[in-house]
């Protein structure tokens, strides 16, 4: 990586659990690198530790070794200019406050003063298209718009870097396309960094300029491989590309010998 | 069910008219008892005896012994600001304790057991002690409420608080909402459906506590004026005075009801949408 710093600098990231019946690998060694703008997917066979991963970034889980800098400074608590989307996005939202009030009460964490934080909150669910929704629950909408209330949370909280856990294993098929380009959408609109992770080797390689694919457990980065279709993604005529097939096809090669435990480390 | 916020509710197949449907609610609420009544005043019918009084003298006693400026100003009254305080207190300590004991690992584990321990004490051995220690005033009639009110509370929050959900604990974390903010707006509403479980049951064991604190070594109050009652052969008085604790019971439900559904209207609601 040349000419820009990093934004986002992983180096030896490591993570050992205590099992019951003594130490589980989970992250064997990860190291990489997420320039600031980039849109990067991370993709790994189920169990892989991707969770875990994202645990250690987001400051929530302490590395076993290791380190993991944000714009300069090293991650040991949750970082200011951060915003994470979980997947369980029934679970992530609070229950008791409207869509304005969650995603507000970060706003209101960090000291936003009300009128502004009143604009900023109408700004960002308008942005996921929810700004009819404003003063209902959480629980009183569907799946797909539940999600859209968490990306407008995190949208709200003005973040460099947008770090996406799995966000749209949990909706259906036709949902998940529409929240993949909400997702292209505020990436390009709003200039943010995004770091995406997911299971789903098709969406990887439709979301992401970039994409690391990782081993199974114990884990490290197999292939970091750049995604050169379009930036203008559509969701039928991207898909039909030709380059797009080959990439999801190497892609998919990958993850069926990293499951395998053939795979090789490479940068 | 009562009537509440509660959004989404499905409608039946066959709508019935509101008056009808209050009418027909009402009716299954006070069929019972109008039944009992009827076949209490009947089984009593002419009767002298003096340990089976008819409802209509028990009625009478009542309107006599309860409404009377005299002991409403002098017991009724009291005797309810001393539960109302004595539960007050309760929910407080146990919602403040119980967060902090929740919210840290190691407290928890030291206090734990031993809060067992306390809650499986009966707290009515502890009004003599409670006597001996704090007199006999209102100190000594409020702690033994909250001697006995302060535990469904209190292991209830920390039971609530430790169970609050690790994704939107991590949720609160990685959007830096901390301290006092994170309390007010994630932990203790988090914890509010089973802490309201803790104040319910607070309530009942507090109106019993309440009575039994007036038992002994008073002079006043309704536990004091029904055992007074008792003595004196006053068996009517005595059944009035059960029957104002009833109603007591009863209203206190009806206003926590309420309460309960306007603090917990999100959890009803989701889980109506849950079930759906």
């Amino acid at each position: 990586m040349p000419e820009n710093t990093p934004l986002l600098s992983v180096r030896d990231l490591s993570k050992t659990y205590q099992g019951a019946s003594g130490p589980v690998e989970a992250i064997g060694s990860i190291s990489f690198d997420v320039r600031p703008g980039e849109l990067v997917c991370i993709v790994g066979p189920s169990g892989c530790g991707k969770t875990t991963l994202l645990k250690c970034l987001a400051g929530l889980l302490p590395p076993t070794a290791g380190s993991v800098t944000l714009d300069g400074a090293a991650v040991t608590a949750p970082p200011k200019k951060m915003a994470l989307v979980f997947q369980e996005y029934g679970r992530s939202l609070y229950p008791w406050l409207t869509v304005r009030d969650n995603v507000g009460l970060p706003l209101k964490a960090r000291g936003v003063p009300k009128a502004e934080r009143r604009a900023v909150i109408e700004r960002a669910v308008e942005e996921v298209g929810l700004a009819h929704a404003l003063d209902t629950y959480p629980w009183q909408l569907s799946g797909g718009m539940q999600q859209r209330v968490a990306i407008a949370r995190a949208v709200a909280y003005s973040p460099e870097i947008l770090v996406m856990d799995e966000p749209f294993a949990a909706v259906d098929a036709q949902t998940r396309a529409d929240l993949e380009d909400l997702v292209r959408r505020v990436w390009q609109d709003l200039g943010v960094t995004v770091l995406f992770v997911t299971h789903d080797i098709d969406e990887s390689v439709y979301l992401g300029e970039r994409v690391l694919m990782l081993s199974s457990s114990p884990t490290f980065v197999q292939q970091d491989l750049a995604i050169d279709l379009p930036a203008e993604r559509d969701q039928l005529t991207t898909r039909a590309l030709p380059r797009f097939t080959e990439l999801r096809t190497h892609v998919y090669e990958q993850i069926q010998r990293a499951k395998r435990g053939e795979a090789v480390a490479s940068n | 069910m009562a009537a509440g916020p509660a959004p989404a509710r499905p409608t039946s197949a066959r709508p019935m008219s509101a008056v009808r449907r209050a009418l027909a609610s009402l009716g299954y609420a006070v069929g019972l008892p109008v039944l009992l009544v009827v076949a209490w005043a009947l089984a009593t019918r002419g009767t002298t005896n003096l340990y089976y009084p008819p409802p209509s003298r028990v009625l009478t006693a009542f309107v006599s012994t309860w409404l009377s400026p005299d002991t409403l100003v002098r017991d009724v009254l009291p005797s309810l600001g001393r539960f109302a305080v004595g539960v007050l207190l309760s929910i407080v300590i146990g919602v403040v304790v119980g967060t902090a004991i929740g919210a840290t690992p190691w407290l928890r584990a030291l206090l734990e057991p031993m809060l067992e321990f306390f809650r499986a004490i009966p707290p009515v051995v502890l009004v003599p002690v409670l006597m001996l220690l704090l007199g006999i005033d209102d100190t000594m009639k409020l702690a033994v409420i909250v001697s006995g009110s302060v535990w469904p509370v209190l292991l209830n929050t920390i039971e609530g608080v430790r169970g609050t959900d690790p994704v939107l604990v991590d949720t609160s974390r990685s959007y830096r909402v901390r301290g006092l903010l994170a309390y007010r707006y994630v932990v203790l509403p988090a914890a509010s459906p089973q802490i309201m479980a803790g104040v319910r049951l607070a309530l009942s064991i507090g109106l019993i506590l309440m009575v039994i604190s007036e038992m002994f070594a008073s002079s006043s109050g309704l536990g004091y004026q029904i055992v007074y009652f008792q003595r004196q052969y006053m068996v009517a008085e005595m059944w009035s005075g059960i029957l104002l604790l009833g109603l007591v019971g009863v209203a206190v439900a009806a206003v926590f009801q309420l309460v309960e559904r306007r603090v917990l209207h999100w959890y009803h609601g989701s889980r109506e949408v849950a079930r759906a």
